[in-house]
């Protein structure tokens, strides 16, 4: 074991402060502001909500603050089914591409881990690359493909597949074509990190003890991956509620997600402190997930040793 | 278990592939379209990057996206190595638990919540909105992605060199300067890319927390997409995808460099 350098030094100390206050300025203490505000009213004013914390009048401020807050935000979105309708849809959305990356990802992440070694790197390499190009363009693509006369179409009808263009664009479909592509290798990397470490001799003990292939792929290799896999879904998972990009450029405006919902409160409608008690509820149904995430990176992590 | 590769195995890699990149290889090739109609093919042409050079306001918005990008990735590779240093070499701290829930928040908050949060700071504090704003937003996400590459570096090393330095009298920061930071090089280089383009690539945190006077080129492009698929769009988006290509092959080469001098 190694022994633990110095934090007490000053220097040491600093390399842990730094990050931690930069962290806490700019992540913890906005989202107790969002907090704050969620429990505001919308107001016309310069910034449009009141009650604003007066501290120069003291404790009769405070005071007087305090009693101007209320739960009246939270009330309208429980019973509203404007916002209860977005927050199903974005957990369906989010529910079902889970499920539909698992089916794209997991035979692709199957297919790596049973390339030849010396390719391995190499696909690595192609499924981490279309993540540098930005989100937005990748989606944009997309745009180009789905639309009416788009290739899509074109194609099919070339084929003779269909008689008339379908409409793609501005449909669920295209919602959770876009979001399948640009969350793919997301959930391609763990599972084959985990397929990849799967001992090849408890497969081939399977196969001595009198299993098929696919008795042995089911009994053996898809319990091992099962890690993985649950760390795929996670992580697509939490970021896909907050969709906003992909329903926007790909989705109807019929019902929107609730990413969709918090934005139009905010730029369109300037409700803030509707806005951030949307931004409350919606952590707090992500909260779950992250926890049982942490829990998995946990056992990961001791799985390691 | 890998043997050769089989039929299924090498049509599934196939689909797969085709998936990830025709998409992005369709935008390319039609931003060389000399028809203005996106989906009608009229020969080759370079007519819709020469339209991007007139467009002032575009270029201004790159110019801004570029510098913000530069900006936000050198700080968020300062502060994220020395969060990855901290979590992997320090053992037990206090506070050890707090940094690393909120190195990997941010990480998976959906991008809307942060946005909203982090405007709401900057309203609060009554902080005029623009460059610097986006800037410290960009930071504050991209150094939780820098922590988790050079902590998984500093993992891989061995840690009996900087020992050697340090009981030999060495002092630390001396250490980490001479020793560890040229061995995790390669790791900060790429921490470093991977900054910059996410913070070249962010639409949403962007919009909560810009102002006027900084729009910045993913806004710009949303605003244009928005109302449909134009050809400058595509010749904008192959630019910076080329951009993003060209670094990452330079980053590619000099790491390979680092490691190769090393043996």
């Amino acid at each position: 074991m190694r022994p633990p350098a110095q934090p007490r030094s000053s220097g040491a100390r600093l390399v842990v402060l730094v990050p931690l206050l930069w962290l806490a300025c700019f992540f913890l203490l906005p989202a107790l502001i969002v907090l704050k505000i969620s429990l505001s009213q919308p107001a016309v004013a310069q910034p449009p909500y009141a009650p604003t914390l007066d501290l120069a009048a003291g404790w009769a401020g405070l005071k007087e603050f305090l009693a101007g807050l209320s739960f009246d935000n939270y009330v309208l979105l429980a019973t509203d089914p404007l916002y209860v309708g977005s927050y199903l849809k974005s957990l369906k959305v989010a529910a079902l591409s889970t499920l539909a990356l698992l089916a794209v990802g997991y035979p692709l992440a199957y297919a790596m881990a049973r390339a030849p070694r010396r390719l391995q790197g190499f696909l690595l390499l192609l499924v981490i690359l279309p993540f540098w190009t930005a989100f937005l363009i990748r989606i944009y693509a997309w745009m180009t493909i789905l639309q009416r006369d788009g290739l899509l179409n074109q194609a099919l009808l070339a084929l003779g597949i269909i008689d008339t263009p379908v409409t793609w664009l501005a449909s669920d479909t295209a919602v959770y074509i876009g979001i399948v592509y640009s969350y793919l290798p997301f959930i391609v990397l763990p599972i084959y990190a985990s397929l990849e470490r799967i001992d090849p001799t408890l497969l081939e003990a399977a196969a001595d003890l009198g299993c098929t292939p696919t008795q042995a792929f089911w009994r053996v290799t898809v319990p091992l991956s099962l890690p993985g896999v649950m760390a795929g879904a996670t992580i697509c998972f939490i970021p896909i509620v907050g969709e906003f990009v992909v329903p926007d450029l790909l989705g109807s405006s019929a019902t929107m997600m609730i990413g969709q919902t918090l934005w139009a409160e905010f730029f369109a409608n300037r409700d803030w402190p509707l806005a951030a008690a949307v931004a409350i509820v919606m952590l707090v149904l992500l909260i779950a997930p992250l926890v049982l995430y942490e829990h998995l990176q946990a056992r990961f992590m001791a799985s390691e040793r | 278990m890998h043997k050769g590769l089989s039929a299924t195995t090498a049509t599934a890699l196939a689909l797969g592939m085709a998936f990830l990149y025709l998409p992005i290889l369709v935008l390319v090739v039609y931003s060389f379209n000399a028809s203005r109609l996106v989906t009608v093919w009229g020969g080759w042409s370079t007519r819709w990057y020469a339209a991007l050079l007139e467009d002032a306001a575009l270029i201004e918005a790159a110019s801004i996206s570029l510098r913000v990008a530069a900006l936000s990735a050198t700080v968020a590779t300062v502060l994220g190595t020395l969060a990855a240093v901290a979590l992997v070499r320090f053992g037990r701290f206090r506070g050890r638990l707090v940094l690393s829930a909120l190195v990997y928040a941010p990480i998976v908050m959906p991008e809307v919540i942060t946005g909203l949060s982090l405007l709401l700071l900057f309203v609060a504090v009554n902080i005029d909105r623009g460059f610097w704003t986006v800037t410290i937003s960009h930071t504050t996400l991209t150094m939780c992605f820098v922590v988790l590459i050079v902590q998984s570096r500093l993992v891989r090393f061995d840690m009996s060199l900087e020992e050697a330095a340090m009981d030999l009298g060495c002092p630390p920061l001396r250490t980490f300067l001479t020793i560890t930071l040229p061995l995790i090089w390669p790791a900060v280089a790429s921490a470093w890319l991977l900054a910059f383009t996410l913070s070249l690539d962010d639409l949403v945190i962007a919009s909560f927390t810009t102002g006027p006077g900084a729009t910045t080129l993913p806004i710009r492009i949303y605003s244009d997409v928005r109302l449909g698929v134009k050809p400058e769009i595509n010749a904008v988006c192959t630019l910076m995808i080329a951009t993003v290509a060209a670094a990452l092959i330079l980053t590619s080469l000099v790491t390979k460099g680092a490691d190769a001098r090393r043996r």
